[in-house]
């Protein structure tokens, strides 16, 4: 369609501004906005570990009186919602922006100042949910949000919620669109999808899960706020509305967000597991497919969160049946891993004992959820500590341990030097023991009948000793996790130095400095194989055994870039972040009319202002003017046309 | 598969319409969830007025045919801009943009009339459902009329080139979809409830 114009060639690197808070507020470079996602998601982190450190000292002994029962609410519902929107998810998004480009040999992600848009608009949303406690106190309403607890609550506590929801479901909205485009338009030549990285891979799913889940949530956010603020009767079963349709379009996202959380956790696996066992992946189509069957058999099984709600025998049984079909792809994956390590030259770094540890916790995680499946027994187990350890057991023991696994990786990627390891082996064995003495026992309390969500507990129920257990458990992990601060902030001053490629790896990542230049390679890579860095690096021997190749490995990132292609790099923009103030302030306002009808009024003015300023940034902007999008540069071979792309991002002005 | 295409892995899809498939492919689910409240609500309407009641199916008709031709109106549009004819591309943006209007005034006429007849948000489930279902679709139709407009102020000040991006395009992508969700609208919230 459009034709590949000569550019002028500008912005040698170097000469985008560098440095100073300013820089990180207006950048739009994938990497600077992964970090940011990482370091907010790293802090929303510990304040969801602190309330759940409350809630154990609360649970530690019989009648506990460490909190009152209205500030155990807002303290269990929002170590939920902070746990799995604010830390999970953003940190999965903040792995996803530094190395999914990097990995399939893009220079960015396709419209740059939509993922600074996305960061801007998550950090808004974190803030605002999290801000409620000065304002009449948390949401509590369970991170569930049932009705009709959340809508006929008189305070504003779950209107925070709602609202804040919708802010973070708009970022995730605008990531995944982001990352669908990048990964289908922008891999470079010879990076066919089935030499795609397995991270890429699990990353491309998650996006297509949050396009398709998120929707459903929002419709059912609005009747929230639509019931709690304008007189309207959807979940009022007084009137014929009916609470279970809530239950419904929450599950028919929240179990598709399930796999939202772990699956980036088990593409970071696939790719820690090969590197120290120094094999390529055992059986990577089957894992990706695996990946794919669970994106696809996670809408098929909502209503197992729900078989205490009276659906009827038929419909349990049919959602039990598909829920144990869901063991099956996750069994080839772990099957799939253990084949990985089988005969592999292992070494165990940091990051590969937070890797296996993953697969051993995933596994036990992933054998009580099939548990679940049988409607009787669920019947039994449902809100009781057992789901609480189920649960626990796949989103720490799973989406924690491999978040880790992946941060201990690619920190000395990301920082250019690696983190500690004699501290780092300590973080994983603390936080590995705490863990399980934190989480094992809650099958045990659950099985005994401790329901979920009590703020205290009698006496001479048989709970007292597994809950004290689990409450020095949990000290242990937050002693871990104070390690791993220590451990990151002392080797970010004077770790060892990394060097581009410190763990002998097999993706593109690994062929480019620590930290990857601005523009990431100086030439655009071409790929000839899966894992193909490493079939640079390694021949065969007779034995099939890899033997270091002579020539150098094409070290992508010492050269100069070439002018003569003209690397684009997109300039900063400081619209993103205005919009994303724009879409809070309106949402404040909102919370207290009829005075924030001011406040919504600013915000609407903000977003328009942003709005036609980002659209005609673009139009007079001499590089930015959409030349050279297009199908993908015919003439100018794959590689110009990604560094054009990079330089166009015109993303229009749609919403 | 992508996998033998040389030079470009991109598989020849053009990056901003790639983006707006996968935007419409979540407005579907969106408008899915909100059609089937409706179609669980349809019935319950807690003593007030129901759809039979209601309905003026001649008047929606007569609305709806109107949004139809606005896509008619659209591929014109496209069609001039695929010919770099300013003048008939912005002729067309207009008309498209006006018959969006006129049924954003016919939504209005008809909620107004409906509220007078004793359907408001608070009346009944299927009141709620209804106003919040066709409220979203026109609010809708409104962000694509605003997205015109803006295409036609663009088009004054710097012309609408072929070589200047795809926003005519992504347009008339949202703009037909938008139109196809009210075919849908149409038939089942008001055609096969009365």
């Amino acid at each position: 369609m459009a034709t590949v114009v000569e550019a002028p060639p500008i912005s040698p690197p170097g000469a985008q501004p560098k440095g100073g808070i300013w820089a990180w507020l207006t950048s739009v470079d994938h990497k600077k906005i992964g970090i940011m996602y990482g370091v907010a998601a790293m802090a929303f982190f510990i304040l969801g570990g602190i309330e759940a450190l409350v809630i154990r000292l609360q649970l530690a002994v019989p009648e506990g009186s460490v909190v009152a029962e209205d500030a155990y609410n807002q303290l269990f519902t929002m170590h939920g919602t902070t746990m799995v929107f604010l830390f999970v998810m953003p940190i999965s998004a903040a792995f996803g922006n530094y190395f999914m480009p990097i990995m399939i040999g893009a220079r960015d992600v396709a419209f740059p100042r939509l993922n600074a848009l996305s960061f801007w608009i998550f950090l808004a949303g974190g803030i605002f949910i999290s801000s409620s406690f000065f304002l009449g106190g948390f949401p509590d309403g369970a991170w569930v949000g049932y009705s009709p607890l959340a809508t006929q609550a008189e305070v504003i506590r779950m209107d925070f919620w709602a609202l804040g929801l919708l802010i973070l479901g708009v970022a995730s909205l605008l990531g995944a669109v982001n990352f669908i485009t990048t990964i289908f338009t922008m891999r470079a030549p010879g990076m066919t999808l089935f030499r795609m990285p397995v991270f890429v891979w699990m990353q491309m799913v998650v996006a297509f899960l949050l396009a398709f889940s998120l929707p459903l949530v929002t419709v059912g956010l609005f009747q929230v706020i639509l019931d709690r603020n304008f007189g309207t009767l959807f979940y009022d079963a007084a009137t014929g509305g009916d609470p279970v349709l809530w239950q419904h379009l929450f599950w028919l996202f929240g179990h598709p967000e399930v796999y939202i959380l772990i699956l980036p956790a088990m593409g970071i696996v696939s790719e820690v597991l090969p590197t120290f066992s120094r094999k390529p992946l055992f059986g990577y189509q089957f894992v990706v497919f695996a990946g794919a069957a669970i994106g696809f058999l996670g809408f098929g099984v909502w209503a197992h969160h729900m078989f205490t709600a009276g659906l009827g025998p038929v419909a349990e049984t049919a959602f039990g049946l598909m829920t144990m079909t869901i063991a099956v792809p996750t069994g080839i994956k772990i099957f799939n891993w253990l084949g990985t390590m089988w005969g592999g030259s292992v070494s165990f770094t940091t990051p590969m004992l937070f890797a296996v540890g993953f697969v051993a916790m995933f596994t036990i995680g992933g054998l009580s959820g099939v548990t679940h499946s049988i409607v009787p027994a669920d019947t039994q187990q449902h809100d009781s500590y057992y789901v609480v350890a189920h649960f626990h057991y796949v989103l720490f023991g799973g989406a924690v341990f491999g978040i880790f696994s992946g941060v201990y990786y690619w920190f000395g990627k990301v920082f250019g030097r690696l983190l500690d390891e004699p501290l780092g082996k300590l973080h994983f064995w603390l936080m590995f023991i705490g863990f399980n003495l934190t989480f094992a026992p809650m099958h045990i309390l659950g099985l005994n009948g401790m329901p979920r969500r009590i703020a205290t507990y009698g006496d001479g129920l048989g709970w007292n000793l597994w809950n004290l257990v689990a409450t020095v458990g949990s000290f242990i992990i937050a002693l871990s996790i104070l390690v791993f601060l220590v451990n990151a902030v002392r080797s970010y001053r004077k770790g060892e130095p990394a060097g581009a490629d410190p763990w002998d790896g097999r993706t593109l990542e690994w062929s480019t400095t620590s930290p990857p230049a601005d523009y990431n390679f100086a030439e655009v890579p071409i790929v000839d194989a899966i894992d193909d860095f490493w079939y640079k690096k390694y021949g065969e021997d007779d034995n099939h055994l890899p033997v270091r190749l002579d020539t150098d490995p094409r070290d992508l990132s010492a050269r100069e870039p070439d002018v003569e292609h003209h690397v684009h790099l997109p300039s900063p923009s400081y619209y993103p972040i205005l919009l994303a103030v724009g879409i809070v302030t309106l949402a404040y306002g909102f919370l207290w009319l009829p005075i924030g009808y001011l406040a919504m009024a600013a915000g609407l003015g903000i977003m328009l202002w942003a709005i036609f300023g980002w659209a005609l940034e673009d139009i007079d902007h001499p590089m930015g003017d959409g030349n050279g999008h297009g199908d993908g540069g015919d003439d100018g071979g794959g590689r110009d046309a990604a560094a054009e792309l990079v330089g166009s991002g015109a993303e229009g002005t749609s919403e | 598969m992508a996998a033998e295409v040389a030079h470009t892995t991109s598989g020849g899809l053009d990056i901003r319409k790639t983006a707006m498939w996968a935007f419409l492919a979540s407005e579907l689910m969106f408008f899915g969830a909100l059609i089937s409240t409706f179609l669980l609500y349809r019935g319950r309407t807690n003593g007030g007025p129901g759809a039979e009641e209601l309905f003026d199916i001649p008047f929606t008709s007569v609305s709806s045919f109107v949004l139809l031709m606005s896509s008619l109106t659209m591929v014109l549009a496209h069609n001039a801009w695929e010919r770099d004819d300013q003048r008939q591309l912005r002729l067309w943006l207009v008309s498209t943009a006006s018959l969006g209007l006129v049924f954003l005034g016919g939504q209005f006429f008809e909620f107004a009339t409906f509220v007078h007849e004793g359907l408001k948000l608070d009346t009944s489930p299927f009141g709620s459902s209804f106003y919040m279902l066709t409220g979203f679709h026109g609010a809708h139709v409104a962000v694509g009329v605003l997205m015109l407009s803006a295409m036609v102020i663009i088009s004054f000040r710097v012309g609408l080139s072929k070589a200047r991006g795809m926003n005519v395009e992504l347009v008339a992508l949202y703009w037909h979809f938008v139109d196809i969700v009210w075919i849908v609208i149409f038939t089942v919230v008001y055609l096969l409830q009365v």
